[in-house]
This record gives structure tokens, C-alpha cells and sequence, in this order.
């Protein structure tokens, strides 16, 4: 079958914007994205950049958009794509600076990874009572829910809404890494502390607006996302209650609990407290809200059957290790 | 045959949406539905819940999903974060081996177990495999013709989509099928399947508004008259805060937001105020002029209001 790749170029040495450019090819059964590629390469035009290494869905080398999604090249077929949308179009990967055509810069992608510090600390020596950094992981001594199946190929972090209007933002594959050590049995849990700390700052944890991309477009189901909410129940059970994010949580938690249903009324001033400024940021559309009679009202009486909802609470507090 | 159902309106259209209740039941008889309130039900926990105890999430959800089992129907949900949190709950209540059996734990003190015989599901999905697109069309009364109307879908009634199991993510279709049902013409853009920013926008403001603002400029840019949305929480993020995100983007957005019902029950040709149009922030009169217009030739044309 003959069909048509359509391939963003771009070289931002000689070219102000990336254009498309369509390729007609012979295609075969079982052929891949990346066998489409490099085959393109080869016979028809040899100055396409694009970066792959193993084929194999392994080196996480070959990560770029494929029809408007995130995917490795080597392990998406063509006929099922042409399936689902009818059409090749092959873009690089967003939220990366391009280098050419489908090769990305990764720099800040690395950079990331580094900032969370992906190895254990040292601080063993001073707490002796801590398992050494030398100890055999035993099944069922810890939990890392596949995060360390990460092959570092950043389809999460092109695919990341919050990163896409937040550069800084540490982003999916960073924070599911810093949850691989947060939760290893080997970590102090003083340097576990100081992680959170760090994790929960501007940029961090709290950033992340749960849409659920990166666990949608990971090749290796490492789910950061889950990773992420992980990461924040830590920071919460590690006594780190003051950012927003973290009062978010709480409140929003505190009003179910007591009313069965979350007050819209009462959510703002759960998190945002007796901060002034704040107060009146949302204060204007809180009025506005209200003349339009969008809120509710703040002595709303609980649900019925709230005894039923309060004791899902308590039982849950009674419970002696969360899971 | 009636299609019944337990409606789980969630908080949103109890509270800071109560446009979406009322629009949502002045549309559901046109299309056959009934339905039963579950008005005991609590919040779904909205994903929030579970960041604080994952449990407590799934036994509060458990505990919706026996009310509407000891009435025998499924739940509808009106809220696209509904839908996704309660059907992600659902399906691990019923497939992960013993976790209802240690949910219902929670719930046994209260004489409440859950046996995993519901199932959850969006208008939306509803109104396209259940109620059917043709009798949709049937009941349109004032055709949405000449309206470019952008989709919105919101994160969650997409993804993650083996949790849903209804639009592919990549590449959606019930809400443009809705559209051109009422005689729309969809407006294709990226952001239809992105984040409107709700879940962080008290706490995180400016990133929030930033996503919100992106996506209505490009559904604006693509030519839209209107956007519609199946989620409440995209509403409140796209219509309460479409000021702040229009300056995010340097944007006059102006861009009215319809919930999914109340774009069915314009096109049915039900009254505007019974819809709740009047209680959004963005002025829905651009839209409303030329439905009313065409209510009233409508209605001249059978000799009566219809």
C-alpha cells in the first residue's frame, strides 16, 4: 500500500518556522513508524534528522508526536494509526526546544531529572537504625508501582499541560523519579523529609493539574501522575500542610467530610486563609458569583445520611496503616 | 421503552453550577430519560479526596453505587470529573481482586455493601449510544445551523481512557456528533481534549488561567461562536474565570460556554430561562438572539410555541 508521511521540518539555523513536507512510500505489513522514517531517510531524502537507537521500545530514543499524540515511533504501527485517523503526520516532541526537524533539545529535560536528585543520599551513617545503602530489596519491602520502568524518553513531558504554560515546572518524569526514592526502603527518612521539602516548593508537586496526559501517553505505564499524588499524600502524612496545594486537599477533604458535599462557598477560604492578598484576588469574582447566583450557601445543611460519610472518615483514620 | 437511571448530579450543579441541574432536567424527558436522585449521595471526591486517603475515596464512591444499586439502575453522571473519578473507582471496586470486600468493610457498620453491579455513565454517552443520535435530531426544534461550536472535553471523561472506555483520546467524537446532531458545525483544535486548569486554579492561579486562556484563544482562532462543555468544572474555570484568562493570552476571549444540556435544550427549543443561561459570568446573548429568533418563527410556523 502507498500512502503519504507528513513530516514538520524545521531548521531553526536557516528557517524562521517549521513547515510540513509529505513523503509518498511503499508500505508493508507490520511496518512501524520508525521503519517509515528510515526508510524515508534512506531513499528519499537524507537530511531528515531524527533520533532513534534500539527499535525496540528499550532506549526510549524515538519519542516524538505521531498524529497529535505522544508515542515511540519504533513500537507504533502504521496501519493502526492510519486506522484511527486516517492520516501520518509526524511531529517532534512539544515542550522541548527543537534542534532539526524531529530532534529535541533535552537539556531541561535532564536538567529536571538531575534536580531531584535520582540516586540515594549518603545520610545513612548518621542513622544507624536505618537499613545500609548496600541492603537486597526483598519482594514486598517496598512499592515503587512501576515508576522505575521509566525509560527516560520525555513523551510525558511534551504531552504535560502544566509544563506547556509553566516552563518550570519540574514535570511528570522528574517527580515520578524523586517518588521512586521518596519511597525507597534504603532513603532516610530525614533525607525523605528534605526531599518533600523540596518537592513541594514553586515548580514542585502542586503544579500538577491532574489531567492525566502522562499516564495516558507513557510507553511503559510508569503512570507519573499516580506518582505525583503519591508524592503529595507523603508530603501531607510528612506534616507539610501550609502550601496551597496542601490546604487544598485538607479542605476539601474537611468539608466532605462534615457536609457530604464540597461547598463552593467554603473551598476558597479553606485554602487561601487569612492571606489579604489573596483574599482579594478572589474576592471580586466571589461577588460576581454571587450576584449571578452562582454561590451556594455557606450554611448549607449536610446531606442526608451524613452519619454514613462521617464514619467512612473515622473508620479510615482508625485503620492502622494506610494503603 | 424508558431509559432510567440513578442521577448523580455531584456538587458543581448543586452548588456554583446550578444552571447545569436545571438545564439538565428540562432536557431529559424530551429524550425519554428518567431518573431517580440520589440525593443522599456524597461528593465523588472529585480526585482530590484520594490525594489525602485513597480509600476513603473509593468507600465514599462504594457507598453512591449501593444507593443506586438497591434502586436496580445505573448512575448518570452530569460531570465530566465525575465520571471519570466514579468510573475509575467502579472499575477497580469491581476487578481488583478483594478490594470490595475490604471497601465494604468500611461500609458494613452502616448496614451498606456494594456488589459491583452498576455501571456509570456521562449524558453525554447516553445521549449518543443509549438515547441515540436520530431521536436527538428528532427533537430539535431550533437548529443550531450557521453555529461554529468548539467541543471541550476536560481531562477527565477522556483519560485515562482504559478507565472510560468511550472516545479514543487521541482522537474524540461524541460532543462533535452532539454538535452536528443540532445542527452545528464542530470546531477542530487541539485544546478540545486539554485541561481548562480547574483543579489548581484557586492555589495556582496563573498557570491555570494560562491553559484555560490557550485553549479558548485557539477554539476562538478556529472560528468559534461558542464553546460547549460536559464538565462543570471546565465551565466554572471557562466562564467564571474567562476575564483572567483572556488577559493571560492578551485575548478579548469573550467566548460564551454552554453545558452539553443546555446546548440540547436551545436546541429543543425550551425557553432560555428555564436552561439557567442567565447565571453564567460570559453573557450568553449572542447566542440566544438567533435561537430565539428561530424559536419564534418555529412557533409562528406551527401556530403555536412548540
Amino acid at each position: 500500500m502507498r500512502l503519504t508521511f507528513t513530516i514538520q521540518r524545521f531548521n531553526p539555523e536557516t528557517e524562521f518556522h517549521p513547515h510540513e513536507e509529505d513523503y509518498r512510500l511503499e508500505v508493508g505489513r507490520g511496518m512501524t513508524v520508525l521503519d517509515g522514517l528510515i526508510r524515508i531517510k534512506n531513499e528519499q531524502d537524507g537530511a531528515l534528522a531524527l533520533r532513534y537507537s534500539c527499535r525496540s521500545a528499550i532506549c526510549g530514543s524515538c519519542a516524538m508526536q505521531i498524529n497529535g499524540a505522544e508515542k515511540l515511533a519504533c513500537r507504533t504501527s502504521v496501519r493502526k494509526e492510519l486506522e484511527r485517523h486516517g492520516r501520518i503526520v509526524v511531529a517532534p516532541l512539544k515542550n522541548l526546544p527543537v534542534i532539526k526537524d524531529l530532534v529535541v533539545d533535552m537539556s531541561s529535560f535532564w536538567d529536571k531529572v538531575r534536580e531531584v536528585t535520582p540516586w540515594l543520599s549518603a545520610s545513612r551513617k548518621t542513622e544507624p537504625e536505618q537499613p545500609s545503602g548496600q541492603m537486597t530489596l526483598l519482594p514486598g519491602s517496598y512499592q515503587f508501582h512501576n515508576v522505575d520502568a521509566c525509560i527516560l524518553c520525555g513523551a510525558c513531558v511534551a504531552a504535560c499541560t502544566s509544563l506547556e504554560v509553566s516552563k518550570g515546572f519540574l514535570g511528570p518524569a522528574a517527580l515520578a523519579k524523586a517518588a521512586r526514592f521518596v519511597s525507597d526502603p534504603r532513603e532516610s527518612a530525614a533525607s525523605k523529609r528534605a526531599r518533600l521539602v523540596e518537592l513541594e516548593k514553586e515548580n514542585g508537586i502542586w503544579d500538577c493539574v491532574r489531567c492525566n496526559f502522562c499516564v495516558e501517553v507513557c510507553p511503559k505505564d510508569v503512570k507519573p501522575m499516580e506518582a505525583i499524588i503519591r508524592l503529595r499524600r507523603a508530603a501531607l502524612e510528612a506534616g507539610l500542610t501550609s502550601s496551597g496545594g496542601a490546604r487544598h486537599v485538607t479542605g476539601f477533604a474537611e468539608i466532605v467530610q462534615r457536609e457530604g458535599r464540597l461547598n463552593e462557598a467554603v473551598m476558597p477560604l479553606k485554602i487561601v486563609g487569612f492571606n489579604l492578598t489573596r483574599l482579594l484576588r478572589v474576592l471580586p469574582l466571589g461577588i460576581k458569583m454571587l450576584l449571578k447566583g452562582k454561590v451556594p450557601n455557606p450554611l448549607a445543611p449536610p446531606i442526608s445520611g451524613i452519619a454514613q460519610v462521617r464514619s467512612i472518615f473515622s473508620a479510615a483514620r482508625r485503620r492502622p496503616t494506610p494503603s | 421503552m424508558a431509559l432510567k437511571y440513578a442521577l448523580y448530579p455531584g456538587c458543581a450543579a448543586k452548588g456554583a453550577t446550578p444552571e447545569l441541574y436545571q438545564s439538565t432536567m428540562a432536557i431529559i424527558g424530551r429524550l425519554g430519560i428518567q431518573v431517580v436522585e440520589l440525593t443522599a449521595a456524597s461528593c465523588c471526591g472529585a480526585g482530590v479526596v484520594a490525594e489525602a486517603d485513597p480509600d476513603v475515596a473509593l468507600a465514599l464512591n462504594a457507598r453512591t453505587f449501593a444507593q443506586a444499586e438497591q434502586l436496580g439502575l445505573d448512575v448518570m453522571t452530569i460531570c465530566g470529573t465525575c465520571q471519570g473519578v466514579m468510573g475509575a473507582a467502579n472499575k477497580r471496586l469491581k476487578t481488583e481482586p478483594g478490594l470490595r470486600e475490604r471497601i465494604n468493610r468500611i461500609l458494613e457498620p452502616d448496614g451498606m455493601a456494594y456488589r459491583g453491579t452498576v455501571q456509570v455513565k456521562h449524558l453525554l454517552w447516553i445521549v449518543v449510544r443509549e438515547v441515540g443520535l436520530q431521536r436527538l435530531g428528532e427533537q430539535v426544534r431550533v437548529s443550531m445551523e450557521d453555529f461554529q461550536i468548539a467541543p471541550f472535553y476536560g481531562c477527565y471523561i477522556l483519560r485515562p481512557s482504559w478507565d472510560l472506555g468511550f472516545d479514543d483520546p487521541e482522537n474524540p467524537a461524541s460532543l462533535e456528533k452532539v454538535i452536528r446532531a443540532v445542527g452545528g458545525e464542530p470546531v477542530a483544535y487541539a485544546g478540545r481534549t486539554k485541561c481548562c486548569g480547574f483543579p489548581i486554579i484557586l492555589e495556582k492561579e496563573a498557570i491555570a488561567v494560562a491553559m484555560a486562556g490557550a485553549n479558548m484563544k485557539e477554539a476562538k482562532d478556529g472560528g468559534a461562536d461558542f464553546m460547549v462543555t460536559p464538565c462543570p468544572l471546565c465551565h466554572m474555570s471557562l466562564d467564571i474565570y474567562q476575564d483572567r484568562a483572556g488577559k493571560a493570552v492578551n485575548t478579548n476571549l469573550n467566548l460564551p460556554i454552554l453545558h452539553l444540556p443546555q446546548l440540547l435544550g436551545l436546541a429543543m427549543g425550551i425557553p432560555p430561562k428555564d436552561l439557567g443561561v442567565s447565571r453564567h459570568l460570559v453573557p450568553v446573548d449572542s447566542i440566544i438572539r438567533v435561537t430565539e429568533k428561530r424559536r419564534a418563527e418555529t412557533a409562528k410556523g406551527r401556530g403555536g410555541l412548540g
